[in-house]
């Protein structure tokens, strides 16, 4: 008898928070469709496995989203940010895209970082006709679906893991003066397997060839083997699409075994850790594509990077620029809206015409891709000390 | 031939870190009867000791490998008394599970301690090449296999020729005999463990400063690895601990180099079966005859 009376308080009290709960949703929606404030939803990755890409863009985002309040917002209305934190999972990154479209009404979602978290929340997109839009997301699949199909509300502005590849070997070929490449691939991430094919078959497309193709899994340390084997064939240039962890060794062993030709990577490369695993010296005639760097002199770019400095103390990194690009872009777009709507919003999206960024400038391409160039890095010594812009072809 | 002779070269010296923890499996196990999975741990946490011994002492290649060394060893025989001597009268697989449990502990502490990432270590030992005749040896290279034999040679002395020594190979011929005759055993035991230990210790500075590249988890394959080169060389044997983890290492080289580098972790285990299904004893095992 006690039990049931247990259980119907607890029912009672479940009851009671539910409507409460209810009444309480209700009204933040209601004060949030105010005329006076445009919602804008962020939905990070703020911690767990890859806290620091959205951390980072975030870092950016918000002193762009500052700046344009302070000076006095899109069309005289204030844009107000409303925040998740995703976890790093793409299931979490589902739920919170439902939430903020549904429960914020927000009227474009910007994030996740990640390619995976952010295709969890391309279906929602669509339901709620909210156009969601990453900085990051590199991975060719994301606004294209298996079908062909281009995903009406998603888009991004970074350019595609495949683009990336394309451009390294039209460098190889055009500014290195490279005929032979050989390829060490990572094969246990897409990413990596990716920029491989889409180099190869550019290179050779082109009337490169490859002289040899080898693979590693990621964690090993020693590549010594596998360089030797490659040693063995003659070759201009080595591409190593992987991360810094690898690629970092893998430069090193190389130049100790005398492989003294060019290395070509990508984005992956992008970290202080590569010169250290590397060592300094060894890290000579390295070019690898990014999304920006800090040594252009663009005067975008050298604006926005004195801005940060001013405000951080510290230098930006890729995705600083690309969460700054990012709050711009979708404060451009909201601007030129016809009203404010996720579809109005979505259209201007899809209209963009040069739009001036720090990680390059870019029109909208019809796939919902960027077209715009790639930033490659040379590094000698350990040092970055140029920077070439490789526009798209 | 030049890629062949290269070859041989990448395989001793990383053969030579595979001996050195090969020894450690195979004195525990030849003494207590457990493949202590913690092992390929205790060589994890000697490249970190070298690690902040050098970048936050700084010490230079001796003292930092000395000092990795003297903390492993003590550890070694901390987790010994600690996780393994209470066991001592439990069955095996008992013992065998908590070893995996310590080598998880030590692996997860670590990782709480300094993180998942990767560190690098600072360049020791110069990094200068020499090329004879297109085969190239890294200074570092040669520095490893030499460490490697010089830390086995000091170790088969003290096997064969002190009284420890001698204590250590009667108590794992017959524990309880060799109570009666005076040895404490546990004592012995510890000793084996720290030996142990600060060999994988060494194994840990050496990797750090080949490799340049550490990380909690880093101990995990190289340790199933040198257990492999153990049971080849015939578990309990320390020369054949040696022998062992050279040809695991040139085994592992001449696939990646001459087949394909996808396969260099799975014929290393195809080959753990091959041996334990045509010669279980190994290389240089004792045959023991079971007595009825």
């Amino acid at each position: 008898m006690k039990k049931n009376l247990l259980a119907f308080l607890i029912a009672l009290l479940l009851v009671a928070g539910c409507t409460g709960n209810n009444s309480g949703g209700g009204g933040g929606g209601n004060s949030g469709g105010g005329e006076d404030k445009i919602k804008v939803g962020i939905n990070f990755e703020l911690s767990g496995e890859v806290a620091t890409y959205g951390s980072d863009t975030e870092t950016g985002l918000m002193m762009a989203i500052d700046k344009v309040n302070a000076a006095g917002g899109v069309n005289g209305k204030q844009i107000e940010i409303v925040r998740y934190d995703n976890k790093s999972e793409p299931s979490e990154a589902t739920i919170l895209a439902t939430r903020m479209m549904e429960q914020d009404k927000v009227i474009a979602a910007l994030g996740p970082a990640t390619s995976g978290a952010f295709k969890a929340t391309i279906p929602e997109a669509d339901k709620y006709k909210v156009p969601v839009v990453s900085a990051s997301a590199t991975n060719d699949a994301v606004t294209v679906d298996s079908s062909g199909n281009v995903t009406e509300y998603a888009f991004r502005i970074c350019f595609t893991d495949s683009f990336q590849g394309v451009t390294m070997a039209n460098f190889a070929l055009n500014n290195l003066e490279a005929s032979t490449a050989a390829i060490f691939k990572d094969s246990s991430n897409d990413y990596a397997m990716g920029l491989a094919q889409s180099f190869r078959s550019t290179f050779e497309a082109k009337g490169g060839s490859i002289s040899a193709e080898e693979a590693y899994v990621s964690g090993e340390t020693d590549f010594r083997a596998v360089l030797t084997k490659i040693q063995d064939s003659a070759f201009d240039v080595l591409f190593v699409p992987g991360y810094y962890q690898e690629a970092g060794l893998i430069i090193g062993q190389a130049r100790e075994l005398g492989i003294n030709a060019a290395i070509l990577g990508a984005d992956g490369f992008d970290s202080p850790t590569l010169v250290e695993l590397a060592g300094e010296e060894a890290v000579s005639d390295v070019y690898f594509s990014n999304h920006y760097s800090a040594l252009d002199n663009d005067p975008t770019v050298a604006s926005f990077i004195s801005d940060y400095e001013a405000a951080k103390g510290s230098k930006p990194n890729a995705f600083n620029a690309l969460g700054y690009d990012l709050a711009n872009f979708i404060v451009d777009c909201i601007s030129r809206a016809s009203e404010l709507t996720g579809e109005a919003v979505k259209d201007a999206i899809a209209a963009t015409q040069s739009f001036v960024g720090v990680t390059g400038s870019f029109s909208m391409g019809a796939d919902h891709n960027p077209v715009k160039a790639v930033v490659v890095i040379e590094m000698q010594n350990g040092q970055q000390v140029s920077a070439t812009r490789v526009a798209a072809e | 031939m030049r890629m062949f002779l290269q070859q041989v070269v990448n395989g001793l010296s990383v053969g030579s870190i595979y001996a050195l923890i090969a020894l450690g499996y195979t004195m525990v196990y030849g003494i207590i009867k457990l493949i202590n999975f913690a092992h390929g741990d205790v060589y994890m946490l000697g490249a970190y000791i070298g690690y902040f011994a050098t970048v936050y002492l700084p010490l230079s290649f001796f003292p930092a490998l000395l000092l990795s060394m003297v903390s492993c060893a003590l550890l070694g025989a901390i987790i010994e008394r600690v996780a393994y001597r209470p066991l001592r009268q439990s069955p095996k697989i008992a013992v065998l599970i908590t070893a995996i449990g310590v080598s998880l502990l030590l692996e997860y502490t670590m990782m709480y301690f300094v993180g998942a990432g990767v560190r690098s270590y600072k360049a020791l030992l110069p990094t200068d090449t020499y090329n004879v005749g297109g085969v190239i040896f890294g200074f570092q290279q040669i520095a490893i296999i030499i460490t490697a034999i010089a830390l086995m040679a000091v170790l088969q002395f003290i096997v064969l020729k002190t009284k420890m020594g001698k204590a250590m190979r009667a108590v794992s011929i017959d524990a309880d005999a060799a109570q009666l005759m005076g040895i404490s055993v546990d004592r012995t035991i510890s000793f084996a463990f720290m030996l142990g230990s600060a060999l994988a210790g060494a194994a840990g500075v050496l990797v750090g400063i080949y490799y340049s590249s550490i990380n909690p988890l880093m101990g995990t394959m190289p340790g199933l690895k040198a257990f492999i080169a153990a049971v080849f060389g015939g578990i309990g044997s320390i020369p054949g601990a040696m022998v062992g983890g050279l040809a695991i290492g040139i085994l592992e080289t001449f696939v990646a180099g001459y087949g394909s580098s996808m396969y260099r972790d799975a014929a290393v285990f195809f080959f753990l079966i091959v041996i334990l299904l045509a010669m279980p004893g190994g290389l240089m095992g004792m045959k023991r005859t079971e007595k009825v």
